[in-house]
Formats: C-alpha cells, sequence, structure tokens
C-alpha cells in the first residue's frame, strides 16, 4: 500500500489518482497531505528557479519579513540556526533558500490561520551566503535577505 | 524505526509554543564514505503538526536542514491538557509521530 500510493504520487500525474483514494477513503486528508514534496523546486540549483518553481517568479522585497535569532556569523555551517517572522497580513507559507548551498531550497512552512507566521528551525550552510525568507501572502510573494558569514562549511566536504 | 522526538508545548497568555527535537541523520546526499562512494541522501522530507486532531503547522524540508532537526513556532487556542502530535515522514518512507500533551 505504501510502496503503491508513493509511486502514484512520484508519477506526477499521481493528483487525479489521489484524488480517487482520497474520496474512495482509503487515505486520510491528513496523510496526503503529509504525501506532497515539491520535487521540482527541492531539485532546482539557482535563485530565479527555485522561487519560480515555488510559484513566485518575481517577489517583492519587504521590510516586513524579519530575521530572528538568526548570527551574522555562524561558526558552524551544519548547524545555523534560522528564524524567520512575517509580519505581513495573511502570510500563508513561509520558504527559506540558502543561494549557495548544492540545492537552494532548506524548507518551506504551510502556515494555517491560527498559526503565528513565525517559525524558527536549524539548517546547514555549505559557505557564506544570503539567505532568503520567501513567504506567500494571500496568493503573493514577499522575499527577504540576510547574508550570514560561514567559517566552517556544513555539507561535508 | 527513529529514536523518539522530544517535544515541548506550552501555554503562554493566548499562544502555544511548540518546540521539537526529532531525531535523523539528515544526509544531504553530497558527502563520500572513505571508499569514495556517494552516501545516498536520507532525509526527513514532510512533517505535519497537529492540535487535538487540527493541523497548525506542516512543512516539506530539504537536505539542508541540520542533522538531528530542530523546530520552533506557536498557535493560537492551545489549552492546557489539549494533545499535540508531531510526524514525520523521510525520504525512504520511513515515519515517526510522537505526541505530548500541552503544558
Amino acid at each position: 500500500m505504501n510502496e503503491m500510493r508513493r509511486r502514484l504520487i512520484q508519477s506526477g500525474g499521481g493528483m487525479t489518482l489521489l484524488g480517487l483514494l482520497l474520496a474512495a477513503g482509503w487515505l486520510k486528508p491528513e496523510e496526503a497531505q503529509a504525501q506532497t514534496w515539491n520535487k521540482a523546486a527541492f531539485d532546482t540549483h539557482s535563485l530565479t528557479d527555485t522561487m519560480k518553481a515555488l510559484g513566485g517568479g518575481d517577489p517583492a522585497q519587504s521590510k516586513d519579513i524579519v530575521f530572528f535569532q538568526t548570527p551574522e556569523i555562524a561558526e558552524n555551517g551544519a548547524v545555523v540556526p534560522i528564524g524567520v517572522t512575517s509580519n505581513i497580513p495573511k502570510t500563508e507559507s513561509i520558504a527559506i533558500l540558502i543561494e549557495k548551498n548544492p540545492n537552494l531550497l532548506a524548507a518551506v512552512f504551510d502556515i494555517p490561520t491560527g498559526t503565528e507566521t513565525s517559525i524558527s528551525t536549524r539548517v546547514k550552510m555549505a559557505q557564506s551566503s544570503n539567505v532568503y525568507a520567501l513567504v506567500r501572502a494571500d496568493g503573493k510573494y514577499y522575499v527577504a535577505a540576510k547574508d550570514i558569514k560561514v567559517t566552517l562549511g556544513g555539507c561535508g566536504g | 524505526m527513529a529514536d523518539p522526538m522530544r517535544i515541548r508545548a506550552a501555554t503562554l497568555g493566548d499562544s502555544t509554543e511548540v518546540k521539537v527535537l526529532m531525531s535523523h541523520e539528515m544526509e544531504t546526499g553530497q558527502r563520500k564514505d572513505a571508499q569514495g562512494q556517494t552516501i545516498p541522501a536520507w532525509f526527513i522530507q514532510n512533517v505535519i503538526v497537529t492540535w487535538n486532531g487540527r493541523t497548525v503547522l506542516s512543512a516539506q524540508w530539504g537536505t539542508a536542514v541540520s542533522k538531528n532537526p530542530f523546530l520552533s513556532f506557536k498557535f493560537k487556542g492551545g489549552a492546557k491538557g489539549d494533545k499535540i502530535a508531531i510526524s514525520w515522514m523521510d525520504n525512504r518512507g520511513d515515519k515517526r509521530t510522537d505526541e505530548t500533551v500541552i503544558a
């Protein structure tokens, strides 16, 4: 069952089948949601491609996106704390992109109504780089950047 | 089966803060072993957090999230004793769900 489900989703044409499975009550909506993973976006290697794959081709710079608990200089690139708060109304998702990593996209957080539009996590950075927070709010895209210096790279060089 | 997550959920005022530490290698697929063979990527792809069965956060992760991932966020409406459940699934299809109650 698990194998089949995964293959259905990877096949690309899986959406309708997934819908059928949902309708048939084979999958709980929650499980189905947990299954989606935006392979196209995670496989991109340039800033424009990643933003495009996420749906935000030309995001507007925003001062309402704030980094917190995020260092200017990270001694260990394997563990860099990143906190992002979006003060933009109707924020729906926050993505973290690291420009000089082999794959730019680190994480996408979908934020339902009722959850504060602020998340904090830890990421790996191969080298000093700009880190972008891409926010989708009310269907529009906004971006903010922070330059983080890395003393020791974290992608196992 | 991976080790249990460490979850803390506490309500302060009208918002509940959830902090979680997961146990996972988060292998990037970029590293090579002593024989020069690439170590295959092995990482958590999906995370979902529910409060009394209602989704309060869902995430998609790539290989750049650190080993033994940490995540923290806040949501409104939680009360002491409510159930918080966190599930992840990795790119090998391994899954883990852990629960706690709001303190």
